[in-house]
C-alpha cells in the first residue's frame, strides 16, 4: 500500500502509486485464485475416474493423460446411449434428469408465483394509505427477523395436516410471501411518482388495471433483480424440500445429489459430474444478469 | 351485485385485496406455526395425540449434555464467522474501491461465484478436499510442507478449519459486494475535504469510512448472527448426515432436526426451537441497541 510521507515529491508519489496498484491488484488476483480453486478442483475431478475420487479424494495432480469423459457419458446415458444394455447407467441417468426436471419446474413455479404475489402486496403497501399499512409493513420486517428453522417443525406438521406434504405446493406455498422480496419491491415503488395513478384514474382505469398495466411495466428492473435472487434461492434450496419430499421421483436436484453421497462411494461418477452440471443454470443466469443480481442483493445493506 | 363490484373496485377496498395474500400467509404460515411451535414445546406430541407436560422439556433441556454442546458449537461458530466475515470483506471492499485496484469487475465476478453453489455441492467439494486419504488436496499440501497427512474431519480443531473455510469461501464475495455498495453511497466530497486537510489514508479510513459504513456493518452483522446461529446444512454435508465424531459438528438446528425429524420427538424439538429463537432475538436486540440502529423513533427513507 502506498504510504503518505510527510513531504512527498511528485516522483515518489507516482512510484508509490504504481507499487500500490501492483500489490493490491496482485492481492485480488490471489484471493480470486483461492476462491476459484475448489470449483476448478471439482471441475477437473469430474474428468477423472470416479473410483479414484472416492478412494483418494480430489488430488492436486493434473495428469492430463488420465482425463476421461466417462463420468459425463455415464451421466448423459439417457441421451447419448439410450439403447445401452447397462441398466444401472440408464436408470441413474434417468433418475438424475428427473431430479433436474423437478428442480426446474419447482423453481419456475416458485419464481412466477412469488414475484406476482409479492409485487401486489408491495403495491398496496407503497401506493395506498390505508389503516393496516403501517402494521403490515411492520409485520414484513418482523417475519424477516425470525429464522425459518424455528418455524420448520410446526410448519412441517401443519402441511402434513393440510395434505400438501410430498407436493410442490408444500414447498413453495409457505414461502410465497417472501418478506425480503416484498421489502425490495416496496422500497423500489415508494420512489416512483404517484401522480401516474391519479392520471390513470381520471382516464377511467380501475385500481387493478393501474397496478397491472401502468405500474408493472415501470417496475421491470425490480422484477429482474428479484427473479434472479428467487430463482437462485429456489434452485439451491435444500432443508425445507428435504422435509417435504418423500418419494425419490419427486426429489429436487439438491436432495437427489445428497442421497448420492454415500459412505460406499458407489455413485461418485454421477455425483461429481452431476454436481458440476447442476451449477450451470445458475451460473448462466448470473453471468447474463449480474447487474440486476447485485442491485437486488445489496439494496438492504445500504438503506438499512 | 353491482354494488359489491363497485365496492371491490373502490380505492378503499383495493389495497386490502392486494394485501390479502400476505395477510393470509402471515396468519397461516407464520403466526400459526410460531404459536403452535411454542405451544408444542409444552406438550408431548405423538401420533396418538398431545399431552400437556408443562415446562418438563425445558427442564430436560437444561440438563441435556448434547444440547449444551449444540448451543456451544452454534455460538462459537457464530462468533468465529463474525470475526472472519466482517473485517476481512470490509478491508477487501475498501481496497477494491480505491483507485489502486485494476480489473475490479473480474475479481468481483469471480469472488461471487461460490455463493451460487448449493450447500450440497460446496459441502461435497470441501469434504473431498479435506478427505482422509493421503492424496486429498489438503493432505498433499501438508506433505509438501513436510508434515504427515491427518484425518481432517475427525477432530474439532482441523474439522472447524474446513467448516469455517467453507463459510469464508462461500460468503466473502457476497459481503464484499455489500460493503462495495455501502462505499458507493458515501459522498466523495467528504474525502476531498479530508485530503485538503491533509488526512492520511489510515485517518480517512478510521474517521470517515468506518463510521459511514455503519449501516452496512449493522446489516452484515445482523444477517451473520442469524446465519451463524442457525447453521446446520454445512455440518450436515461435511459429515454426511447429522452424526459427526464426538458431536463436533452438532448445532442447535442440527439437534432440532435430530430430535424432531429423526427421532420424531416434536415437543422436545420445539422447545429447542424456542430456545434458539430467544437466543437469536436477545443477541439481535443487544446488537441493534448497541449500534444505535434501534431507537423508537420513526425514520422515513
Amino acid at each position: 500500500m502506498a504510504k503518505n510521507t510527510n513531504t512527498p515529491t511528485q516522483k515518489t508519489m507516482a512510484e508509490n502509486h504504481k507499487v500500490g496498484t501492483f500489490l493490491s491488484t496482485a492481492l485480488f488476483a490471489l484471493v480470486s485464485a483461492l476462491i476459484a480453486f475448489p470449483l476448478l478442483a471439482g471441475l477437473t475431478a469430474s474428468f477423472r475416474p470416479a473410483r479414484e475420487i472416492f478412494q483418494r479424494g480430489m488430488s492436486l495432480n493434473l495428469n492430463f493423460k488420465e482425463w476421461t469423459m466417462a463420468n459425463y457419458s455415464y451421466l448423459f446415458t439417457k441421451f447419448l446411449n439410450p439403447k445401452t444394455t447397462d441398466a444401472t447407467a440408464l436408470a441413474d441417468s434417468r433418475k438424475y434428469f428427473m431430479w433436474y426436471k423437478n428442480s426446474l419446474v419447482l423453481t419456475l413455479t416458485t419464481v412466477v408465483l412469488t414475484l406476482l404475489i409479492c409485487y401486489f402486496v408491495a403495491y398496496s403497501l407503497s401506493m395506498y394509505k390505508f389503516k393496516l399499512n403501517g402494521f403490515l409493513f411492520f409485520m414484513v420486517i418482523a417475519t424477516m427477523s425470525v429464522p425459518f428453522e424455528i418455524l420448520m417443525l410446526p410448519l412441517y406438521k401443519e402441511i402434513t395436516t393440510i395434505g400438501i406434504i410430498n407436493t410442490n405446493a408444500g414447498v413453495y406455498l409457505p414461502g410465497l410471501c417472501a418478506a425480503s422480496t416484498i421489502f425490495f419491491f416496496r422500497q423500489y415503488m415508494t420512489s416512483l411518482p404517484k401522480e401516474l395513478l391519479d392520471a390513470a384514474r381520471v382516464d377511467g382505469c380501475t385500481e387493478y388495471g393501474i397496478s397491472v398495466k401502468i405500474m408493472m411495466p415501470i417496475t421491470k428492473p425490480a422484477f429482474a433483480s428479484m427473479a434472479i435472487l428467487c430463482a437462485m434461492g429456489s434452485w439451491n434450496n435444500m432443508l425445507w424440500p428435504m422435509l417435504v419430499f418423500r418419494d425419490t421421483n419427486k426429489f429436487t436436484l439438491q436432495i437427489g445429489l445428497n442421497t448420492l453421497l454415500t459412505p460406499y462411494g458407489n455413485n461418485y461418477d454421477l455425483l461429481i459430474a452431476g454436481s458440476m452440471f447442476g451449477i450451470i443454470p445458475i451460473l448462466i443466469i448470473y453471468l447474463i444478469f449480474n447487474r440486476y443480481l447485485v442491485e437486488g442483493m445489496t439494496s438492504g445493506a445500504v438503506k438499512g | 351485485m353491482k354494488k359489491v363490484k363497485k365496492l371491490l373496485y373502490s380505492q378503499k377496498i383495493a389495497p386490502y385485496v392486494f394485501a390479502l395474500p400476505f395477510i393470509l400467509s402471515l396468519l397461516i404460515f407464520w403466526l400459526y406455526p410460531l404459536v403452535s411451535g411454542i405451544v408444542m414445546s409444552f406438550q408431548d406430541v405423538s401420533f396418538s395425540g398431545m399431552k400437556f407436560v408443562g415446562i418438563q422439556h425445558y427442564q430436560k433441556l437444561a440438563r441435556d449434555k448434547f444440547f449444551a454442546t449444540a448451543v456451544a458449537n452454534s455460538v462459537e461458530y457464530m462468533v468465529l464467522t463474525l470475526l472472519l466475515m466482517v473485517p476481512i470483506p470490509m478491508l477487501l471492499a475498501v481496497l477494491m474501491e480505491s483507485r489502486l485496484t485494476k480489473a475490479r469487475g473480474v475479481w468481483k465476478v469471480i469472488m461471487y461465484i461460490p455463493a451460487l453453489t448449493s450447500v450440497v455441492i460446496s459441502g461435497m467439494l470441501f469434504r473431498l478436499m479435506f478427505s482422509e486419504g493421503d492424496s486429498s488436496q489438503m493432505n498433499q499440501i501438508l506433505q509438501m510442507l513436510g508434515k504427515a497427512p491427518i484425518p481432517w474431519l475427525k477432530s474439532k480443531g482441523t474439522a472447524w478449519c474446513a467448516l469455517l473455510l467453507l463459510c469464508v469461501w462461500r460468503w466473502t464475495g457476497v459481503n464484499v459486494l455489500y460493503y462495495v455498495s455501502g462505499l458507493k453511497s458515501i459522498d466523495t466530497s467528504l474525502y476531498e475535504s479530508a485530503d485538503i486537510d491533509g488526512a492520511s489514508g489510515v485517518q480517512k479510513f478510521w474517521y470517515l469510512t468506518l463510521p459511514l459504513l455503519k449501516p452496512t456493518t449493522v446489516y452484515v452483522v445482523t444477517i451473520s448472527v442469524f446465519a451463524g446461529l442457525s447453521m446446520f446444512l454445512e455440518s450436515f454435508m461435511l459429515w454426511n448426515g447429522n452424526s459427526s465424531p464426538k458431536n463436533i459438528g452438532l448445532t442447535i438446528v442440527g439437534y432440532l432436526y435430530k430430535r424432531g425429524i429423526e427421532k420424531n420427538d416434536m415437543g422436545y424439538a420445539c422447545a429447542v426451537g424456542v430456545v434458539l429463537m430467544v437466543i437469536a432475538l436477545v443477541i439481535n436486540f443487544v446488537q441493534l441497541f448497541a449500534t444505535g440502529t434501534l431507537s423508537f423513533k420513526k425514520k422515513e427513507d
